[in-house]
């Protein structure tokens, strides 16, 4: 079983947890997902930092232009992957973000690399399934799990299409827009996932707009899996270096909530 | 399928020209680029959009542009050329087009594609602010909302350009992030459009971005190009020997050169914005990119090696953008086309030139390929025609050039 089938296979939903590696800077990256373990993330979500993150909110891009300020290169993104690997050879590590640091290159070279640090999946904002053949095709050649998007313009028609070659989890992007804005409405939430749970085996994992235990908890009732963003990236940028302690805490309170989410019955 | 033999069948069935192109755009707006596509391919069939297209055209816009024979700027180039050297110029007037510049071509088809849409607001990006006034100016003619993105730095930089788009009913974002120029407009436009899919139509400037956008807008500014054609044959005989034109995204470039593709006997430059000098700060994405990935296209990219996107510098607001439309990069990359560049100072001093040879105020954009046509026309044979794209009136920039001359208006 694969790392991320486990994390999926708890018998309760996972907790998806993002932050953008580099942020504050390369070396404060480790503490910070070692917190996102020891506070209960099933699944970590490393952003790659990208100088025009055109599909994210204010918080994300913000993180951004501070990792790239820091300095942060391709080589640490993937030097934080391979050791977060070595200290947690379990907890399945995702790495996103935006195409054309992927490609750069070349699609085989970040597939490779990402093998080699022991990474799990890849979401690209930027790449649908149309063009799979810019780097799909090579993750998965790496056994590297191409994890696709749905949101809610993506129609019945369409969903098959983005399924196609998709693997690890299927990402349902919550809300029409940018990260970290508003918030879905849980009846469309609830509507959507049922739609998608009948087209797909892959767990559905659920973001987008997510901040509180409660509205963790009631995702965690009908999906797969949470994912939660643009809430931890606050705390990095409200506590920097010293961000850690903060971030456990907060992921202790969604991994509770999450916990105890009565589960509706699929 | 393509068909053999011919630059003008592409793009294909996904929107790649060769390796180019493309829809690289997150899954939010996949079914509204495919949405677009198919509506796109209706309303080329359909005569009824081409003809309300060309009466706007002709009655709105001032269409067909003149074809001008710049009799004294060819004199003076030639006086300084060897004996029998100094080719002619002539000039596409699209300078002289309703909003001043060659973007209200694109504005026109786009608005009405986005009627027939049904789409009931309207967003742009905007650099020097010449695509921002004429989207401004077709939402007044139609009366739909209009919110243009514009990069902090721009915003103040072109003061007239932003006043003349708020007297025309348009609200204007300044955008603070990233380097606040075209680029970042361009995400904030992006960012905008993920979130009001339902009723938004997004007017992209230039020929790029995710298929179809690169092919419309060619086709869109293809008018240039079908009329130059026309008009030069009907005033000498013959064809240009040379086309030129200056790239940023490359919409007026495209629009001149892509009815002539198939003309093997003719030529054509591509002009990038060299800035301070190609081993410094510019704006030249195929002299000095990689090919990557941005804004829903593959094309080249100013670009580290880790992917990330440098800023483009130009004098000219229009030309300072990182990448270039992707059919630009194919053509270059089969060697159809040419591409050189010029610098600011090129571009400062063929503005002059042409004030004071032709009694014409040309856009900082279009003198960066008078700057190269002031270069080749002294390499070739006094019979020979090249024929520039003139693709902006000078207007707007009074300001840019008084303070890069030192002079206080």
């Amino acid at each position: 079983m694969t790392r991320l089938a486990a994390a999926f296979g708890k018998g309760r939903p996972a907790l998806v947890c993002f932050v953008t590696a580099g942020d504050p800077t390369p070396d404060a990256t480790p503490a910070i997902l070692d917190a996102l373990v020891a506070g209960g993330a099933d699944v970590i979500e490393l952003g790659m930092p990208f100088t025009d993150p055109m599909a994210d909110g204010p918080a994300i891009q913000s993180a951004n232009i501070r990792s790239l300020a820091a300095g942060t290169r391709t080589a640490d993104v993937l030097r934080i992957a391979t050791e977060f690997r070595a200290r947690h050879p379990n907890v399945p590590l995702v790495l996103m973000g935006y195409a054309n640091p992927m490609v750069r290159r070349g699609a085989e070279w970040f597939a490779q690399g990402c093998a080699a640090a022991g990474v799990d999946g890849v979401i690209c904002v930027d790449i649908p399934p149309e063009e799979d053949d810019a780097l799909g095709v090579q993750l998965r050649e790496q056994g590297i799990a191409a994890i696709r998007l749905a949101t809610p313009t993506t129609d019945a028609a369409r969903l098959p299409t983005v399924l196609e070659g998709a693997g690890g989890f299927l990402y349902y992007v919550s809300v029409a827009g940018i990260t970290g804005k508003q918030q879905a409405v849980q009846a469309s939430i609830d509507e959507a996932v049922a739609r998608l749970k009948a087209a797909t085996a892959l767990p559905i994992a659920v973001g987008f707009g997510v901040r509180t235990p409660e509205q963790a908890a009631n995702i965690a009732r009908v999906a797969d899996g949470v994912v939660v963003g643009s809430a931890i990236v606050e705390i990095v940028a409200q506590y920097g270096a010293a961000a850690a302690e903060p971030v456990r805490t907060y992921i202790e309170s969604l991994a509770a909530a999450i916990a105890a989410a009565p589960k509706e019955p699929a | 399928m393509n068909a053999p033999n011919s630059y003008r069948a592409q793009p294909d069935d996904r929107g790649h020209f060769g390796d180019f192109g493309g829809r690289y755009v997150a899954e939010t707006l996949m079914p509204l680029i495919l949405d677009l596509d198919r509506e796109y391919k209706a309303a080329k069939a359909d005569p009824a959009f081409a003809a309300q297209f060309d009466d706007l055209m002709t009655h709105y816009v001032g269409r067909p542009s003149p074809l001008y024979h710049a009799e004294r700027l060819s004199e003076m180039l030639r006086a300084s050329a060897e004996p029998g050297m100094g080719a002619q110029v002539w000039f596409k007037r699209d300078e002289l087009n309703h909003t001043g510049a060659h973007k209200i071509n694109n504005c026109i088809g786009q608005i009405l594609l986005a009627i027939r849409m049904g789409k009931t607001r309207i967003i742009a990006e905007t650099g020097a602010g010449q695509h921002g006034v004429a989207t401004a100016a077709v939402c007044a003619r139609f009366g739909l909302p209009c919110v243009i993105y514009m990069g902090a730095k721009d915003v103040e930089r072109q003061q007239p350009n932003v006043f003349r788009m708020k007297l025309l009913g348009a609200e204007v974002r300044p955008v603070t992030s990233g380097a606040a120029t075209l680029s970042d407009a361009m995400n904030e436009g992006l960012r905008d459009w993920v979130a009001n899919v339902h009723d938004t139509f997004y007017i992209i400037g230039t020929a790029a971005g995710p298929h179809p956008y690169p092919e419309l807008v060619r086709d869109f500014q293809s008018i240039i190009g079908r009329e130059a054609r026309a008009q030069m044959l009907e005033r000498t005989g013959r064809l240009p020997d040379l086309l030129v034109a200056a790239i940023g995204g490359g919409s007026n470039a495209i629009g001149l050169f892509h009815p002539f593709l198939d003309d093997a006997d003719v030529a054509m430059l591509g002009v990038e914005a060299a800035g301070h000098g190609l081993d410094k700060d510019h704006a030249a994405s195929l002299a000095g990119g990689f090919p990557g990935i941005l804004h829903g296209n593959k094309t080249y990219l100013l670009q580290d090696e880790d992917g990330q996107i440098a800023e483009g510098h130009s004098i000219s607001a229009g030309l300072d953008y990182p990448g270039i439309g992707p059919e630009h990069a194919w053509l270059r990359d089969i060697g159809r086309v040419e591409y050189d560049s010029a610098t600011d100072t090129d571009a400062l001093d063929a503005f002059q030139l042409l004030c004071r040879s032709e009694g014409i105020i040309p856009a900082l954009e279009p003198a960066h390929a008078i700057a190269a046509v002031a270069r080749r026309a002294k390499t070739m044979r006094s019979d020979q025609i090249i024929l520039a794209n003139l693709c902006g009136r000078g207007d707007k920039d009074i300001f840019t050039v008084a303070s890069a001359l030192g002079v206080s208006i």
